[in-house]
């Protein structure tokens, strides 16, 4: 993105729905959207800027699999070989027979990974872990703005962009020059 | 408008009539009045019985006894003797672990002519669970004002107009068992003498609760819990008609809706739950479980749900719904799934507490499900815990009519299993069956529900196009 000698155009907006319909009729005109930026989700967005389905819920997925993993091998490492335990009086030192009372674990830690790795991969591929530099070209949109960053197209003319912008409702069209683009 | 296809028609009358001749089988063939059939039988069966008992005690008690003679560190709760023992833990007349002397050939014999009529319970309280759970639902969308399910709710209208039909079967079974007519044993706390402690049948534990369990009281109560259900569904259904009507103030009648959801939900708060101790938790007298009530809700709000989505997707298949789209589906396929694992929770609660405690008086429930009903047993967990888990967790299963339709098939099934395995220990022990007649059975049972939910259907617009929330539901997106 950032290698790139793309020249970006901003369009702020401060309706949402006024946005929705720009970001269709940007696409159907042949322009490509890097980014939009909104101070609230805007339902119908994703599907509008053409983003793939997210692929989170495989992530989800196999988390849970891990911490199911997780529980297994520690319940078995810890309460059978390392410290036998006498379970709910039923001393049979099998894993599988004492299996009824490892099942909370087993449940929570499904749960304690799938939900907490989740949300570490989501801030990790929307870079926004901490330490992560802001990529919010316009501090407005963490308010009641919205951004919308189109991509200049090799063989159109800024102009033009700019003035279909400015048809579709921006308030304001900017040539992005801000370092991060 | 909906119409009620001759050919669906005929195939609900089909139904019916092999639940009919199901049910008719059984009450001539296993019921209660082939008291000539030959007392050799029943004896040979009284010894199958007792040797299969013992077996089983031998086989489950086996690692506990080895263990503890192990290391002599305490009691051995486990031992069958023990249970003897224990001033309250095995009563005289328990109904699988009591001593051998007492009257089993009695007790196989009443098991025997049970079995027709825990066979008619089993299938009506699955029936029953149909309605009422969408009744519940319904309340439920109108008390939270609900915007996304407006374009089923004529369904759960249609769904809730079923609930009298099973609801006088129970009925009957109730005050059959009651005057002890046609050798209905199925609530072993109505025996003869039971409560007279100068009985031979005298158990002072079922004597104790004498103040709930009694004849009069019961049958009661299971007036009110249906002239309750039946009366809220038949006031939803005629208030959601006037919305069909001209000059009607559509949004004060919706408002009032909402009170009598609301008001409903309280009165089945308490009601799920005492019916379900009432006709399934008093077979095992001696046994309770807290949990019991809401257990049992789980499985009637899963089978509604999932009958539900199964209306939907035939009527769809129909042509009919074009406002239910990919999304309401989607969102009734999570109901299916996520209900299918609050069963589980509710299931596992009530299984680890006790398994973990290791009670006499409160595991004697659990030993008869691992013995005779172990395959059963275990099949169900699987038919409705690992089965919509695995099949329902993805987002495209659940946006794909045929996968959805077929689970739940499989769900609607393991949930009369599920009842089947609540009622058949306390009822028949060890002589159950699972064959043509319980299966026949069902499908009468589904064939009433086919008849009486597609007749209401029919009677009215599938969609009630002034509800205030009829708008937001056809533009439901997710």
């Amino acid at each position: 993105m950032s290698s790139t000698n793309q020249t970006i155009i901003n369009a702020l907006y401060d309706d949402d729905d006024v946005l929705l319909s720009g970001v269709k009729e940007v696409r159907e005109k042949g322009y490509e959207i890097q980014e939009v930026y909104t101070p609230f989700p805007v339902h119908g967005l994703d599907k509008a800027m053409g983003l793939k389905e997210t692929r989170i819920a495989i992530a989800a997925f196999l988390y849970g699999v891990l911490g199911l993993t997780t529980a297994i091998s520690m319940t078995y490492g810890m309460m059978i070989v390392d410290w036998p335990m006498n379970i709910g009086g039923k001393p049979s030192f099998s894993w599988g027979e004492n299996m009824p009372a490892f099942v909370p674990i087993m449940f929570e830690l499904t749960v304690f990974f799938a939900a907490h790795l989740m949300v570490w991969t989501f801030f990790f591929r929307n870079k926004i872990y901490p330490g992560a530099k802001a990529q919010n070209p316009d501090p407005r949109t963490t308010d009641d703005k919205f951004l919308m960053e189109v991509i200049a197209k090799d063989g159109s003319s800024n102009e033009d962009i700019m003035a279909l912008l400015k048809e579709t409702g921006a308030i304001e069209v900017s040539v992005n020059s801000a370092e991060h683009a | 408008m909906f119409e009620f296809s001759s050919r669906l028609k005929t195939i609900s009358y089909v139904l019916m009539l092999i639940g009919a001749i199901a049910v008719g089988y059984s009450f001539l063939a296993g019921g209660g009045h082939d008291e000539a059939h030959g007392e050799g039988e029943h004896a040979a069966m009284h010894d199958d019985h007792a040797d299969a008992e013992h077996g089983e005690h031998a086989e489950h008690h086996a690692p506990a006894a080895h263990h503890g003679h192990g290391d002599h560190a305490m009691p051995d709760a486990d031992d069958f003797s023990y249970h003897k023992g224990a001033s309250r833990a095995v009563p005289e007349n328990n109904h699988f672990y009591s001593s051998p002397e007492h009257h089993d050939a009695e007790h196989t014999h009443h098991q025997m002519e049970n079995k027709p009529w825990a066979n008619l319970l089993v299938n009506s309280f699955w029936a029953l669970a149909l309605g009422l759970g969408a009744l519940f639902f319904m309340a439920v969308q109108y008390a939270a004002q609900v915007g996304w399910s407006a374009v089923v709710l004529r369904i759960l209208e249609a769904m809730s107009g079923f609930i009298w039909v099973p609801g006088l079967v129970i009925l009957v079974i109730i005050l059959t068992g009651w005057f002890h007519i046609g050798g209905n044993h199925v609530y072993h706390w109505m025996a003869e003498g039971i409560m007279d402690p100068e009985s031979a049948n005298y158990d002072s534990i079922i004597a104790g609760k004498e103040a709930f369990l009694n004849g009069p009281f019961f049958t009661l109560r299971a007036i009110i819990y249906l002239v309750g259900w039946v009366g809220a569904a038949f006031l939803l259904r005629k208030m959601s008609l006037k919305m069909e009507q001209s000059g009607v103030d559509y949004n004060q009648n919706w408002v009032k809706m909402r009170n009598l959801g609301a008001g409903f939900l309280v009165f089945f708060a308490v009601t799920s739950s005492t019916s379900a101790w009432d006709w399934i938790m008093s077979i095992d007298t001696h046994w309770f479980s807290t949990l019991f009530g809401w257990y049992v809700f789980a499985t009637m709000f899963v089978s509604a749900l999932t009958a539900l989505m199964m209306i939907v997707l035939y009527l769809k298949g129909k042509g009919y719904l074009p406002e239910v789209n990919t999304s309401h589906i989607h969102d009734i396929a999570k109901f299916m799934f996520a209900f299918s694992i609050f069963w589980t929770y509710l299931w596992f609660s009530q299984f680890m507490l006790i398994w973990y405690s290791n009670i006499p008086e409160e595991v004697t429930y659990y030993m008869a499900r691992f013995g005779e009903y172990k395959g059963l047993f275990f099949t169900m967990v699987a038919l409705n815990f690992i089965f919509p888990v695995t099949v329902l967790m993805s987002r495209d299963s659940k946006r794909n009519r045929g996968f959805v339709f077929t689970a739940g098939i499989v769900i609607l099934f393991g949930h009369w299993l599920d009842i089947f395995i609540m009622i058949m220990p306390g009822t028949v022990g060890s002589n159950w069956s699972l064959g043509l007649v319980q299966i026949g059975t069902m499908l009468g049972f589904v064939g009433l529900f086919i008849n009486v939910v597609f007749r209401g259907l029919s009677k009215a617009p599938l969609m009630i196009k002034n509800h205030p929330m009829y708008t937001e539901s056809k533009h439901f997106h997710i």
